[in-house]
């Protein structure tokens, strides 16, 4: 029997990614890459007008185009009563208009035809009339008495209004701000930005006629959960819908709602009888799919004079789009926002949400965040950065003295969660020390002494993220937990399948580590299968950083379930009882023996040909799991900026990010995560805005005008970390993919208006262009008054 | 239009519309799908290729314009069974995620390293800046990049990949 001593690459190891070997000789397979005999290929017709009805469309020209097979038009889709779909969020959303166009953008008619040149040779030839009507661009018109009412397809829908929410202790607020020695007020505005994965969103339906088999790839972050919908929506046994995410080009939230492009590419497949390809251009991306954001946000704090913060108020004002399809637990309407309570001991806290209807994209997808809990963490961290200025305090000290203490967990907040763990003073004193925070504050007084404007900002946010348990969290119904299946084959090598969807996670690595982790597999011999319905354990999917809280505590358990299988196989071969084998780093030994020894691999060989009597052949196992709780990851980023006073250009000097996501399974694929995170929390404090002007025109649909970061603007990042493990987690792990977008947007603009703070600039909404920083330096007077 | 293009060291002919853009030409008709299309308005640089050694967006050039000229994608990096040194160092510094825009990156990288054997971390930085990567934050593309400079020159071991 095996006694080898190669050590097992499990948990804090950092394992190269398998998922690279194909990607670096560019022999991933993404959506655009599969190619079926027969297919076709469409393109889709959408409004140039924010608001308007339709009277009439003919697509007689088009149809007559050489190569087009079928042009599909609302009204086709209504005789299959496919012309409206359900949003996420339990509104219902045109798939191809009939009555009236609601944004710009909106999807009208689509053509399928041999080939997409000729699909969009063929949508121009399609006359569509229209008569506008007044766009609705804003929540505030869209609330007022007189403004349009742009939902005339749903009956009791008089105004605009969608839905009120409230949450937390409207008294106790009330009567901590009629006690409080000091409040402080912030208005702000967290404009519409778009997840914009640089591969766009598209599917290709192949539906046999012969079988009914629907075989839809789609770049899905949620492929189990897209098949029950389409099962519900379209009628289709959900035995017969095979739905496959193969490799995804980044999803951020973008690939998670069902878009009208993949319901009338599976209507025509249908209809037609052969597979359909749809692959959105980027503007069709950025015009009509998941945008992310846009709170227009008030938040009050009550204080002592000595800084000990005594309660929180906020309302919200939030900009729906013309259909609500917020991708979020059906129990919450603006997501998880009322964790604005953050990081502090805040004893009494009330939040009020209101949505509006307004002639823009639906959507509402959580851009690399836990439903909404990015809005929620950047308003605090503003917030508490404008307190401490208001009340003369350093804002690193007004943290420090209101952080909720590391004995004071299992912490419930005044909004209802309870946090699972945390050690925030830490993480702070941590990144403060590396920046070396109190040496800065001295030279940023001599600097501005000389004229000069630098600023130092700092975010500690504390993210929720994991969604189950169950009881509380679902989407349309389903509720929210996750799956894995685990097959050891008589070799010792492995399969483990799971129900999340990676898009760059590097889950076919990390998952391999947790199973090597917990009984001894090397990684690089677990093969790790994702995205096919066919094949895997049903889950809710990948997004809201819940894959490794939910899927990654159900690999932990499946494999735990199978141990306790081979121990039983372990005491067996080496002629023990059960009670006297013990595990540990991959090997099966006698208690009080440690010579005697079995390997997985030895028992995996058994567990097909040398089994106890009376034992199943075989070492497998599936376990879903049910979250006991959410995970609650934490940190402090800490930036420091340079700003022209002449021009509004900032520069980063630094930026210094502390995190703690409890136990690491790979620190590699985590740093780089963080990376990823922090980088598009720059793009959104900096430049990333999709904009309309008062016509409802989209003026920011494409890459020349949606402006992201690219390496030469994008900070030097140097990271920190802490550990303080999940409790209830099998492997103490919590969600850290977004924890870098949630936290760093305020650290950003907090270094600005630091830096600008003497000039009295109190507030300048993201992204902060350096026009608008400019603007600000101006309105307040200038930056000679220093 | 009748065009010859070698790709990848082969010479390959094919008969397109002039309006063929050279992204489908290399994806659709020469099959080889590990050149991506990401943005359309040559901003992303997920489309990225080298026209005779020099990185070129290939959603903003018709196929046509190849004719008689020399095309490499990714798929022409490795020579053999034998990787190029960026695609080793681009596994060894995870400096990719998704893999949607490595390609993109890795050619850049490898134009960027035959005119500058050592580049700093600027110079890499200002290579790439015209291919975007959502998911990384470009620090260990940069990495990867200047990694693959000390393999090609001989002064690291290339790990196994």
């Amino acid at each position: 029997m095996s006694t080898e001593t190669e050590e097992i690459r499990g948990l804090g190891h950092r394992v190269k990614r398998k998922e690279d070997d194909r990607f670096i000789r560019g022999k991933g397979t993404y959506i655009d890459d599969i190619k079926l005999p027969g297919m076709l290929h469409m393109a889709i017709l959408r409004s140039p007008y924010a608001h308007a009805t339709i009277t009439g469309i003919d697509t007689s020209k088009a149809q007559a185009v050489p190569g087009v097979v079928a042009v599909v038009t609302g009204e086709l889709m209504a005789q299959h009563k496919l012309a409206w779909m359900p949003t996420l969020s339990g509104d219902t959303q045109a798939v191809l208009a009939t009555d009236k166009v609601r944004f710009q953008g909106q999807e009208v008619a689509a053509v399928i035809a041999e080939d997409l040149y000729t699909a969009k040779d063929a949508l121009e030839l399609i006359a569509v009339e229209y008569e506008p009507i007044e766009p609705v661009v804003t929540p505030q018109r869209a609330m007022e008495s007189d403004a349009p009412v742009i939902r005339t397809d749903k009956e009791g829908q008089d105004s605009n209004h969608i839905y009120h929410w409230e949450s937390g202790d409207k008294d106790a607020t009330d009567k901590a701000f009629a006690d409080a020695e000091a409040v402080v007020a912030l208005d702000t505005f967290y404009p519409r930005s778009h997840p914009a994965p640089v591969e766009t969103c598209g599917c290709v339906a192949d539906i046999n006629p012969a079988t009914g088999q629907a075989t839809i790839y789609m770049t899905s972050q949620a492929p189990h959960a897209i098949r029950t919908v389409f099962a519900l929506v379209a009628g289709l046994p959900e035995e017969k819908i095979r739905i496959v995410s193969p490799d995804i080009g980044g999803g951020f939230g973008n690939k998670v709602p069902v878009y009208p492009g993949y319901v009338v590419a599976t209507a025509a497949s249908l209809l037609l009888g052969r597979p359909v390809k749809w692959i959105e251009d980027r503007t069709e991306n950025l015009i009509s799919t998941g945008f992310a954001r846009d709170f227009h946000m008030h938040g009050e704090m009550a204080l002592k004079k000595d800084g000990t913060m005594t309660g929180l108020r906020v309302s919200l004002l939030a900009d729906e789009g013309a259909f609500h399809a917020d991708a979020q637990p059906s129990k919450f309407k603006v997501g998880l926002f009322h964790i604005v309570t953050g990081s502090y001991d805040l004893p009494a806290a009330h939040v009020t949400a209101d949505g509006a209807y307004t002639n823009k994209a639906p959507g509402g997808v959580a851009y690399r965040c836990s439903f909404r809990v990015t809005e929620a963490s950047y308003l605090i961290e503003r917030l508490v950065q404008n307190a401490a200025y208001e009340l003369g305090m350093d804002p690193a000290d007004l943290r420090l003295k209101n952080f909720i203490d590391k004995d004071q967990f299992p912490y419930t907040s005044a909004t209802g969660f309870v946090y699972d763990s945390g050690d925030y003073h830490a993480a702070m004193n941590m990144a403060l020390e590396k920046v070396s925070y109190r040496e800065l504050r001295k030279e940023q007084e001599e600097a501005r002494a000389r004229g000069e404007l630098v600023g130092i900002g700092l975010a500690s946010f504390t993210e929720i993220v994991g969604a189950g348990p169950h009881k509380d969290y679902d989407i349309l119904g389903l509720k929210m937990s996750d799956g894995a299946e685990l097959r050891i084959h008589p070799t010792g090598k492995a399969i483990l399948k799971i129900s999340v969807q990676t898009q760059g996670q590097g889950h076919e690595t990390t998952f391999a580590q947790i199973v090597a982790e917990e009984i001894g597999i090397q990684p690089e011999d677990v093969k790790v299968m994702h995205g096919d319905t066919d094949n895997t354990p049903y889950g809710l999917g990948t997004y809201a950083s819940r894959s490794t809280p939910v899927s990654g505590a159900a690999t932990a358990m499946v494999t735990r379930r199978v141990r306790e299988k081979a121990a039983k196989i372990a005491a067996h071969l080496l002629e023990v009882s059960e009670e006297d084998v013990e595990f540990a780093k991959g090997k099966f030994s006698v208690k009080g023996a440690p010579d005697k020894v079995v390997t997985i691999q030895d028992v995996a060989f058994a567990a097909y040909t040398n089994f106890p009597d009376g034992m199943e052949a075989g070492l497998e196992g599936v376990y879903y799991y049910d979250p006991p709780n959410l995970t609650f990851p934490f940190g402090t980023y800490a930036v420091v900026v340079e700003v022209d006073p002449d021009t509004g250009v900032w520069k980063v000097r630094r930026m210094v990010a502390v995190d703690d996501c409890g136990v690491r399974i790979n620190p590699m694929i985590v740093e780089g995560q963080i990376h990823g995170g922090l980088c598009e929390g720059f793009g959104i404090a900096a430049m990333e805005q999709i904009t309309f002007d008062e016509d409802g025109n989209c003026i920011g649909a494409n890459f020349t005008d949606y402006l992201l970061p690219t390496a030469w603007e994008t900070p030097r990042f140097e990271l920190g970390e802490t550990v303080t493990p999940s409790p209830h987690h099998p492997i103490g792990a919590k969600g850290v993919g977004e924890s870098a977008t949630v936290g760093s947007p305020a650290a950003f603009v907090n270094a600005v208006i630091d830096a600008l703070w003497p000039l009295g600039v109190r507030n300048i909404d993201m992204p902060l262009t350096s026009a608008k920083v400019w603007e600000a330096i101006q309105a307040a007077g200038g930056s000679k008054k220093t | 239009m009748k065009i010859s293009v070698k790709v990848n060291g082969t010479e390959r002919t094919a008969d397109v519309e002039p309006r063929l853009l050279l992204v489908h030409l290399i994806r659709e008709t020469f099959g080889l799908t590990g050149t991506h299309e990401g943005c359309d308005t040559t901003s992303c640089g997920a489309c990225t290729v080298l026209l005779d050694g020099t990185p070129v967006k290939s959603c903003t050039l018709f196929g046509v314009q190849a004719d008689g000229r020399e095309v490499t994608t990714v798929e022409g990096l490795a020579a053999g069974a034998e990787l190029h040194p960026v695609q080793v160092a681009f596994k060894e510094e995870h400096g990719l995620q998704c893999g949607f825009c490595t390609s993109g990156m890795m050619l850049v990288g490898k134009a960027l390293l035959e005119r500058n054997p050592d580049p700093s971390d600027d110079d890499v930085r200002w290579a790439i800046s015209g291919n975007i990567c959502r998911c990384t934050g470009y620090m260990n593309i940069v990495k990867a990049i200047q990694l693959a400079a000390r393999i090609k020159a001989g002064a690291t071991e290339p790990a196994k990949v």
